[in-house]
C-alpha cells in the first residue's frame, strides 16, 4: 500500500470515503512526516493538537455522513495568515509571540470544511522575497536537490515554507499568498501545483497585509485537482473585506474538463525574452504542443507593456507596504524596543531597527520613496498609470484567446545564498508572474518537467478576470500530457 | 501692541490697526465635526463619548495585524445630508486616501481621508453677526475621515498611555473658503453651521466633548492686496477661543509684518489660560503625509437614488425656519434668530405654539409673539441660571401653552404668572393646579374688588376728597391700595374700571 503521505488529497478524500483509513490514522501519519522534516525548516509552528482535534472531528462526521469537503485533510498554513490562538508572525521578528485573538475568513473556511492543520508555514519575512531567505526563522530548504549535489536549493517564495512541505510529503495541500508570483514560483520551484485566484476571489481578512491591491491568498497542492478542492473551500465573498468580491464560487473540482476544443491558447511573445533558456523554450513550447493536443487552438497575443511590469510592481507593491507595516510600531503587540529615557520616535526607530529585516526595510524605504512630495507623480502615479495599462494589454489579449500559457519562472530553483546579495536578479524571479498580479488575474503553475539537472520547472496559465474553472482545466489538460512525476529522494 | 477696532466708516468691517494703517484679516476654518452614528467609521465599534478607556476598540481600530476596514454606510450619508444642508455638490464618485504619519495613538500608522476626491463639493451658507452684519461663506469641502485615539501624557511622570476609544471615529472636515474678515463673521459662521449640523441631525454639535472642533487659519493684509501667509491654529474648541485666537494671531502677525519681517507659514497652538497663540511646527518641519489611494476600500460611488434619499431626509433648515417665523407667524428678526438657531429650541418652541394655541382656540401666528417673548425671556432666564439646556428643561411645552392660556384668559396677571412659573420649576408641576392649590388666581370678581375698594376708600377719604377735587395722579394710589389689599391677586384691568366708577 501506498504511504498516507504520499496520496494526493483527492486520494484521501476517497480513501476517507471509503474507510481505507481514519482522519487520525491520515493525519498522524502527517504530523510524524512534519516531525521527520524539521531539517528543512518548513513549519515556524507545529500544532499537532489542532490537527488530531480535527482528525477525530473528521472522522465523527465521516461516520455521522455530514463530513465537509476537506474532512481530514492535513494541511500546513502559511505564516501570514492569522490564527487564533496560535503564534503568528508573517516570518517577521517584529511579531515574535503574537498570538491573534482572531481567525483569518480563509483558515476559518478552511477549518469549517473540516481541515486539520498541521502547523505554521514559514516564508520570506512579510511575504517579501522569492527564495524564502528573508525569513527571520531561517530559511526553507527545499526537498529537492540536483542530480548528483547534496547542495541546498530554495524552495522559491514567498510561500517557500507551503512548496516545500507539499513537495516533501509533509501535507496533502498549504495555503499560500501571491503578490506578484508568491504561489506560482515556488510552486514551479518544487514540482507542485498552485493557483492565484483572481483578486477578491478569497478574502484578505486577517491575512497580515503586504500590498493591499496584489495580495491574494491561494493554494499549493500536488496536482490541479487538489489545487481545485482546496481553492473551492476558501475562495467566497466576505462582508469584512471590501475588496471581496461577491460572486457565487464554482464546484470547480467537479466540473474540471481537460477537453480544450474549442478554446485559444494565447502565446503572449513578449514573454518570449531575449537569452531565455533554451530548457525553458522547448518546455514552454512542449506545453503549446500538449494544449494543441488537447483540441485547443494555439494564437500569438501581444502584451506590449511586459516590460514595464517589474519596475511598475516594484514601485506599486514597496509604496502600499510602507504604509501597511506602519502599524508595527511597538505599542500594541510585538516586540517593543525603547531606549532608555528615550523619545517616542527613539522607541519606533529601535522597534523597527530590531523587528524588520534588511528587505524589509529596503522596501519600506523604496516605498516612502516613491510616496515622498515631490516624487508621487514621477514614481506611484506613473506606476499606477502603467499598471492601468497592463491591464488594458489582458484585456485585448483576451479578446483573442481564452487562456495564456507562459512559463512561470526564469530559472530553476537556486542554490541557497546564490542571490541574496543582488536584490535586482532576485527580483527577476518574478518577470513572468508579476504582470497577472497587477492585473489582478487568475493564474496558475503546473509542474511541466525537468531540466538537465533534473529540477523541475513550471508553465503558467493566465485567465480572465474570475475564470478560475478556464485556468484549472487548461492546466488539467497540461498536466495530463506533461505526465510530471517526482522523483524526490528523501535525503532530510 | 496694535489694537483692533470697528471701523465705522464701513459698517460691520474689522481692522486691526497697525503702525502703518489698518490691515485687514483673511479667516478660513476647518470644521472637524464628528458624524453621530452607532458604530465608527470603518469598524462595527461604538462610539459613545466617555466610555472607559479603551472599552470602544475593535480590532480593527486597534490596527490589528491583517484587519480591514469596512465603510460605514451611516456615515456617507450624514455626511450626504450635510452637504445637501449646505447646498453643496455631492460628488457621485469619491475615494478614501491614506495620510501616512507616525503617533502612538494612531494605531495603523496612517490615517484614512478623503485628500484627493472629498463626498462632497463646493456650497455655501449665509451668516449674520450679532451686529446685523449679513455675509455668504463659501464651503470649499466635506471629506470623511477617521479620528485618532488620545494620548495621555499626565498620568504618570514616565511613560505615556493611549486611548482608542475614538480611534476610528468618523469626523466630517468642512472647509470653508477664506471668506470671513472678523473673528464675529468666524464665530457667526460656526453657531450657524452648528445649528445646521444640530437640525440634520449628522453632528451634536458639543464642542466641549469634542464633537466639534476647528482648525482657524488666519492671515492679514492690506486692503486690496493679496492674500498674505497664513498661520493655521489647530484644534480650537469654543467659539470664544476661536475668535480670541484670531484676535491675537492678527495681531502677532501685523506686529511682525510692520517690524520689516516676514510670516512664517506653520502650525500653530492656542493656549486658552494665556489667551495667545504659540507655535507647534514650521512648513519645514511639516509632516510628509504621503497621501495614496486607500487599497483596501474601493471608491465611493453614489447613486442618484440614494442622494434623493438623503435629500428626503432633511428636516426643515435653520435658515428657512427663519424666515418662515418671520413671514407666517410675524415675530421679529431678532425673535425669529433666537429661536432658530438651535434645533431644540425651535422644536420646543413649535410645541409650545401648538399647545397655547389650541388652548386659546386661535392660529399660531396670534400667539406667536407672546409665546416667543416668554420663551426666549421668563424660560431662557430660568435655564440659563439653572445651567440646563432648552431639552432638559423642567417645565414641558404644555406646561408653558398652559401658563400663556391662564395669562391670556386673566387667570393669572404677570406677576402672578411669574410666581407660578418659578413653582413649576421647582416643582414640575402644572400651572393650574399650582394656581388653584396656592390660591393665586387673578381676582376679577367685582363684589369681592367693590368690597375692597370701598373698605380703601373710607380709610383714605381725604384722598378720595383730594382726587375730586382734581388731583387725578392719586388714582394710581388707589389701584396700588386696592391690589395691596387683594394680596396681589386683584385683576388691575377691573380694579381699574371699578375705581373709575367709585370715585366718579
Amino acid at each position: 500500500m501506498t504511504a498516507l503521505t504520499d496520496l494526493s488529497l483527492a486520494a484521501m478524500k476517497a480513501g476517507l470515503a471509503a474507510k481505507d483509513f481514519t482522519a487520525r490514522e491520515l493525519v498522524a501519519a502527517h504530523v510524524a512526516a512534519v516531525e521527520a522534516a524539521r531539517p528543512l525548516n518548513a513549519f515556524l509552528v507545529e500544532t499537532p493538537d489542532h490537527a488530531l482535534a480535527a482528525a477525530d472531528a473528521a472522522d465523527a462526521a465521516l461516520a455521522a455522513g455530514n463530513a465537509g469537503l476537506l474532512a481530514g485533510i492535513p494541511l500546513g498554513i502559511k505564516d501570514l495568515f492569522c490564527t487564533k490562538g496560535v503564534e503568528t508572525t508573517a516570518s517577521s521578528k517584529i511579531l515574535q509571540g503574537f498570538k491573534p485573538t482572531y481567525e483569518s475568513t480563509v483558515t476559518s473556511k478552511l477549518f469549517e470544511a473540516g481541515a486539520a492543520m498541521l502547523g505554521k508555514l514559514n516564508l520570506d519575512e512579510f511575504a517579501m522575497g522569492s527564495s524564502n531567505e528573508t525569513s527571520a526563522y531561517g530559511p526553507v530548504v527545499s526537498p529537492w536537490r540536483a542530480e548528483g549535489s547534496t547542495a541546498k536549493l530554495v524552495p522559491g517564495g514567498s510561500s517557500g515554507g507551503s512548496s516545500a512541505a507539499v513537495a516533501a510529503r509533509l501535507c496533502a495541500a498549504a495555503t499560500g499568498t501571491d503578490t506578484g508570483g508568491s504561489i506560482r514560483q515556488p510552486a514551479a520551484f518544487t514540482g507542485i501545483a498552485g493557483i492565484k485566484p483572481t483578486y477578491g476571489r478569497c478574502s484578505r481578512w486577517g491575512v497580515i497585509a503586504f500590498a493591499s491591491s496584489l495580495d491574494q491568498p491561494g493554494v499549493l497542492a500536488r496536482d490541479v485537482t487538489d489545487n481545485a478542492l482546496v481553492l473551492e473551500a476558501m475562495a467566497g465573498f466576505d462582508p469584512k473585506d471590501s475588496t471581496s468580491l461577491n460572486v457565487p464560487v464554482p464546484h470547480y473540482a467537479g466540473a474540471l474538463s481537460a477537453d480544450l476544443r474549442g478554446k485559444r491558447v494565447g502565446i503572449p511573445k513578449e514573454y518570449r525574452v531575449e537569452g531565455m533558456d533554451p530548457q525553458l523554450v522547448k518546455l514552454w513550447e512542449d506545453g503549446v504542443a500538449w494544449a494543441k493536443d488537447a483540441g485547443a487552438e494555439i494564437v500569438e497575443v501581444s502584451l506590449p507593456h511586459t516590460q514595464e511590469a517589474l519596475p511598475t510592481y516594484y514601485i506599486v507593491a514597496p509604496a502600499e507596504a510602507s504604509s501597511n507595516l506602519a502599524r508595527y510600531d511597538g505599542v500594541r503587540y510585538g516586540i517593543r524596543v525603547a531606549p532608555e529615557g528615550g523619545s517616542l520616535a527613539d522607541m519606533y526607530g529601535a522597534t523597527r531597527a530590531a523587528g524588520f529585516g534588511a528587505e524589509v526595510k529596503r522596501r519600506i524605504m523604496i516605498g516612502t520613496y516613491v510616496l515622498s512630495a515631490g516624487y508621487y507623480d514621477a514614481y506611484y502615479l506613473k506606476a499606477q498609470k502603467v499598471r492601468a495599462l497592463i491591464a488594458q494589454d489582458f484585456e485585448r489579449a483576451f479578446q483573442s484567446c481564452d487562456v495564456l500559457l507562459t512559463p512561470t519562472a526564469p530559472t530553476a530553483a537556486f542554490e541557497l545564498g546564490s542571490k541574496t546579495a543582488d536584490p535586482i536578479a532576485m527580483y527577476l524571479n518574478d518577470v513572468f508572474t508579476v504582470p497577472a498580479s497587477l492585473a489582478g488575474l487568475p493564474a496558475m503553475s503546473i509542474p511541466a518537467g525537468l531540466d538537465a539537472q533534473g529540477l523541475p520547472l513550471g508553465l503558467q496559465l493566465i485567465g480572465r478576470p474570475l475564470d478560475e474553472q478556464g485556468v484549472l482545466n487548461a492546466a488539467y489538460a497540461l498536466e495530463q500530457r506533461a505526465a510530471f512525476t517526482a522523483a524526490l529522494a528523501r535525503w532530510w | 501692541m496694535a489694537t483692533a477696532y470697528h471701523d465705522d466708516g464701513r459698517t460691520g468691517s474689522y481692522l486691526v490697526e497697525g503702525r502703518t494703517g489698518p490691515w485687514e484679516l483673511v479667516i478660513g476654518l476647518e470644521v472637524h465635526a464628528q458624524v453621530v452614528s452607532n458604530s465608527k467609521l470603518f469598524s462595527g465599534a461604538a462610539t459613545e463619548f466617555g466610555g472607559e478607556p479603551n472599552s470602544q476598540v475593535s480590532l480593527v481600530d486597534a490596527a490589528m495585524p491583517g484587519m480591514l476596514p469596512v465603510l460605514n454606510g451611516e456615515c456617507v450619508r450624514q455626511a450626504v445630508r450635510t452637504g445637501l444642508a449646505l447646498g453643496a455638490t455631492i460628488n457621485r464618485w469619491s475615494r478614501f486616501d491614506r495620510k501616512n504619519y507616525f503617533y502612538a495613538d494612531l494605531p495603523q500608522g496612517y490615517q484614512i481621508s478623503q485628500f484627493q476626491h472629498p463626498v462632497v463639493g463646493e456650497g455655501a451658507i449665509e451668516i449674520e453677526t450679532d451686529e446685523g452684519e449679513k455675509v455668504t461663506v463659501g464651503i470649499e469641502r466635506i471629506h470623511l475621515e477617521q479620528d485618532a485615539g488620545k494620548s495621555i501624557h499626565d498620568l504618570s511622570p514616565d511613560r505615556s498611555y493611549v486611548d482608542l476609544n475614538r480611534s476610528g471615529v468618523a469626523l466630517m472636515e468642512i472647509v470653508s473658503k477664506p471668506d470671513m474678515r472678523s473673528p464675529a463673521q468666524a464665530g457667526a459662521y460656526v453657531s450657524t453651521l452648528r445649528a445646521i449640523l444640530r437640525a440634520v441631525g449628522s453632528c451634536d454639535g458639543n464642542m466641549q466633548e469634542g464633537s466639534m472642533r476647528a482648525d482657524v487659519n488666519v492671515s492679514v493684509r492690506k486692503a486690496g492686496e493679496p492674500f498674505g501667509t497664513r498661520c493655521e491654529i489647530k484644534n480650537v474648541n469654543s467659539i470664544r477661543f476661536i475668535q480670541q485666537a484670531i484676535v491675537y494671531e492678527a495681531k502677532r502677525q501685523v506686529e511682525i509684518l510692520e517690524d520689516g519681517g516676514s510670516i512664517q507659514q506653520e502650525t500653530r497652538l492656542f493656549d486658552p489660560d494665556k489667551g495667545e497663540t504659540r507655535s507647534l511646527r514650521s512648513k519645514e518641519d511639516a509632516h510628509d503625509y504621503r497621501y495614496f489611494p486607500e487599497p483596501d476600500l474601493l471608491p465611493l460611488e453614489l447613486t442618484e437614488e440614494f442622494i434623493a434619499d438623503c435629500a428626503a431626509s432633511l428636516p426643515e433648515l435653520p435658515a428657512s425656519k427663519r424666515a418662515r417665523y418671520e413671514s407666517e407667524l410675524g415675530l421679529s428678526p431678532y425673535l425669529a434668530g433666537v429661536l432658530t438657531a438651535d434645533a431644540d429650541g425651535s422644536a420646543w418652541f413649535e410645541a409650545l405654539l401648538a399647545n397655547s394655541a389650541a388652548r386659546q382656540a386661535k392660529t399660531p401666528a396670534q400667539v406667536a409673539e407672546k409665546a416667543a417673548n416668554w420663551m426666549t425671556g421668563d424660560l431662557f432666564g430660568a435655564l440659563n441660571k439653572l445651567g440646563v439646556e432648552i431639552a432638559a428643561s423642567p417645565v414641558t411645552p404644555a406646561q408653558g401653552g398652559e401658563l400663556l392660556a391662564l395669562m391670556a384668559d386673566g387667570t393669572l396677571s404677570g406677576p402672578l404668572a411669574k410666581q407660578v412659573f418659578e413653582i413649576m420649576l421647582e416643582t414640575r408641576e402644572d400651572p393650574g393646579a399650582i394656581a388653584e392649590a396656592r390660591g393665586l388666581k387673578q381676582v376679577s370678581d367685582t363684589g369681592a374688588l367693590e368690597t375692597a375698594i370701598a373698605e380703601v376708600m373710607a380709610a383714605n377719604a381725604d384722598k378720595v376728597a383730594d382726587y375730586r377735587g382734581g388731583k387725578d395722579k392719586l388714582f394710581g394710589f388707589f389701584v396700588g391700595q386696592v391690589m395691596k389689599a387683594s394680596g396681589g391677586k386683584a385683576n388691575p384691568a377691573v380694579v381699574n374700571e371699578l375705581l373709575k366708577k367709585a370715585l366718579g
